[in-house]
């Protein structure tokens, strides 16, 4: 089919096509590249310009407000403020255990996909995957219920074998969470190793095999580093993809009093613009997160650079 | 199919997941089957056969029973969702559709409906607008093109929920909030598309054909619309796909962005009625009929556009 193909990546030297310079190509970029200034840019742009400033009543409280230029005030505002840093710290636990678990999941469903004994690969790949066609409002909404006592069949299982786990309680919602997002994005993840596991060329399995190395041998040290890049690509996703936590802890903070209005980064943010009315504020929190999955992605990128070379 | 037109003229200038080609140890990708080798050795190992397949059934069982679970308590009333054995089926299928479709004056179709408004024009218009950047940054050369593709890198890399509340900001200030526009403009742009649709050219069309196309005398838009486009489809598909999916299951732009029940997409929709189970746990049973009505499109279109999404997660993880 046409799948292989696909897994290659632009060329770098080419001949140009003759005739085809940048007039053209400026009618076929315009389009993207001004929908990019609308919707990227000038949003970003614009938020920067606002966190610089603050509003302050003037007088005694009557008479309206007035806008004041109060520098990095906002964002020192915005990082002092207790309960913002203790989201970020709760986001950095969810990434810490998220992270791990979700690639090793994805990576040990990849290698026992890709093991000659595995049956029904299509099929696996299918039922794996399925997941990720659910919205997340909709899985966090069925994960609330599994978590439920009286609701959940998990639950009940669990308590007629003596265990008695409170999903939704202060210190069990944060793995809860972590589970949601496991169950969304292991399948997607998994499909993106097991297609480039697929490309390990036959030969050095078959000289991994003479040498004397079983399956579970050849999984670890052969085909493991052999799609290092794929694990880097896939690692730089699901970083960026963390740091967006939203929605589970948004649907969940429904379910339990266990996840605040300002939970993760996010709902701080929100929490600022629309609970307390304090645009710059959640200007300077939009900024700080976008700054910090800026760093992360860099540092993520070049770890996974270095490891190639 | 359109498959491996160019695979065997010139495999080296193809960087591959692998990172740089040519290197000792990093072998170039080759799409080889090696399945008819390795078959042969299954056969002597019933006991690693069993504890592969076994794990992957676990699995399986973790992806798929909540799944189940949702299946089943669409089908029961809100004391049977409470009462009963959570995987056997309930009588309340058709009344809880019912109720559904009724609920506030049938405004869970208009959800619906918004749902695949959003999604559909979002994902048609970003297809074509990623489309026609990525092959005009795979075929002409131009200034300034690295430095612009590094614009779309950039783009890539920056979370999507950090943007939103600056795109709230942006669009109160011009009086764009709670419009459709305010959803669909944003869903317009990806820059992921770009950088699929960038693999995609290179992969699908070769560059001869366009050459072809120029002796005959075609230019640069009329190949593109001619040539490119109608060879570029199982690309476009995938694009679609995965942009499809994303404003449908996008919740934080808009559940900010929108204040007019009429405008929701079903996930906030959905959302709004979630936080009304706590004083009335009558909703629950709209909820989950709700959620179960709202992904069977998606797990239909899964399951029927298994080809693409496949050639899109493949084309995606190389760098």
């Amino acid at each position: 089919m046409s799948i292989r193909l696909a897994g290659r990546a632009p060329r770098t030297a080419r001949h140009p096509i003759a005739g085809t310079g940048g007039r053209t190509a400026a009618i076929f970029l315009t389009p993207f590249f001004v929908l990019f200034l609308v919707a990227m840019i000038a949003p970003v742009v614009y938020a920067v310009g606002m966190s610089l400033f603050a509003e302050r009543r003037s007088g005694l409280g009557f008479g309206g407000t007035e806008t004041e230029f109060v520098g990095l005030g906002n964002y020192v505002d915005v990082l002092s403020s207790p309960t913002f840093v203790a989201g970020f710290g709760r986001l950095a636990l969810y990434c810490l255990l998220y992270i791990p678990v979700l690639l090793g999941a994805a990576l040990l469903f990849a290698l026992l996909l890709d093991a000659a004994v595995a049956k029904a690969k299509r099929a696996f790949q299918l039922l794996l995957f399925l997941p990720h066609a659910v919205p997340g409002v909709i899985a966090a909404l069925i994960w609330a219920y599994l978590y439920t006592p009286g609701v959940s069949p998990f639950v009940s299982a669990l308590e007629s074998g003596g265990i008695q786990i409170d999903f939704l309680s202060v210190h069990m919602v944060l793995p809860s969470m972590v589970n949601i997002a496991v169950w969304e994005w292991a399948g997607y993840n998994m499909i993106i190793l097991f297609t480039a596991l697929q490309a390990v060329p036959r030969e050095v399995l078959e000289a991994a095999r003479v040498d004397g190395a079983g399956e579970i041998r050849t999984a670890i040290s052969i085909k493991t580093p052999l799609i290092a890049p794929s694990l880097g690509i896939a690692l730089l996703f699901t970083v960026i993809g963390s740091l967006q936590l939203f929605t589970e802890p948004t649907i969940l903070s429904s379910a339990t009093t266990a996840v605040t209005s300002t939970w993760v980064p996010n709902m701080w943010a929100y929490d600022a613009a629309f609970n307390r009315n304090n645009l710059p504020q959640a200007a300077a929190a939009s900024i700080i997160l976008a700054l910090v999955a800026g760093v992360l992605s860099w540092v993520v990128t070049r770890f996974a650079s270095k490891g190639r070379a | 199919m359109i498959a491996t037109t160019d695979a065997p003229s010139r495999p080296a200038d193809l960087p591959t997941g692998r990172g740089t080609t040519g290197r000792p140890g990093r072998p170039p990708q080759e799409p080889t089957d090696r399945r008819g080798s390795r078959t042969r050795r299954s056969a002597r190992r019933p006991g690693a056969s069993l504890a592969v397949n076994g794990i992957l059934i676990l699995g399986v069982a973790y992806m798929v029973l909540p799944l189940l679970w949702l299946v089943f308590a669409v089908t029961k009333d809100a004391k049977g969702l409470y009462g009963s054995s959570a995987f056997s089926p309930g009588g309340a299928f058709v009344e809880n559709l019912q109720q559904l479709m009724t609920q506030d004056g049938g405004i869970f179709w208009r959800w619906l409906g918004n749902s695949v408004l959003y999604a559909g024009i979002g994902a048609l218009v970003c297809g074509f607008v990623a489309l026609m950047a990525g092959y005009a940054f795979d075929k002409f050369s131009f200034r300034g093109k690295n430095g612009l593709y590094g614009f779309v890198l950039v783009g890539v890399l920056i979370p999507n929920t950090a943007t939103v509340i600056p795109l709230y900001l942006l669009a109160a200030s011009v009086g764009a909030t709670n419009t459709i526009w305010a959803v669909l403009i944003p869903a317009f742009c990806n820059p992921f598309s770009v950088y699929l649709a960038r693999v995609f050219s290179a992969g699908y069309l070769p560059d001869e054909t366009l050459e072809a196309a120029r002796v005959d005398g075609a230019g640069p838009i009329r190949s593109f619309f001619s040539i490119g486009l109608p060879m570029l489809v199982p690309g476009f598909v995938t694009i679609v796909l995965f942009q499809f999916v994303a404003i449908w299951n996008n919740f934080m732009l808009p559940l900010i962005m929108l204040q007019d029940r009429d405008l929701f997409p079903s996930s906030v929709g959905i959302a709004l009625w979630q936080s009304q189970v706590q004083q009335n746990p009558e909703f629950s049973t709209l909820v989950i009929a709700g959620s179960f009505v709202s992904i069977l499109p998606l797990v239909l279109a899964f399951v029927g556009l298994q080809r693409f999404w496949r050639s899109g997660l493949s084309a995606g993880s190389v760098k």
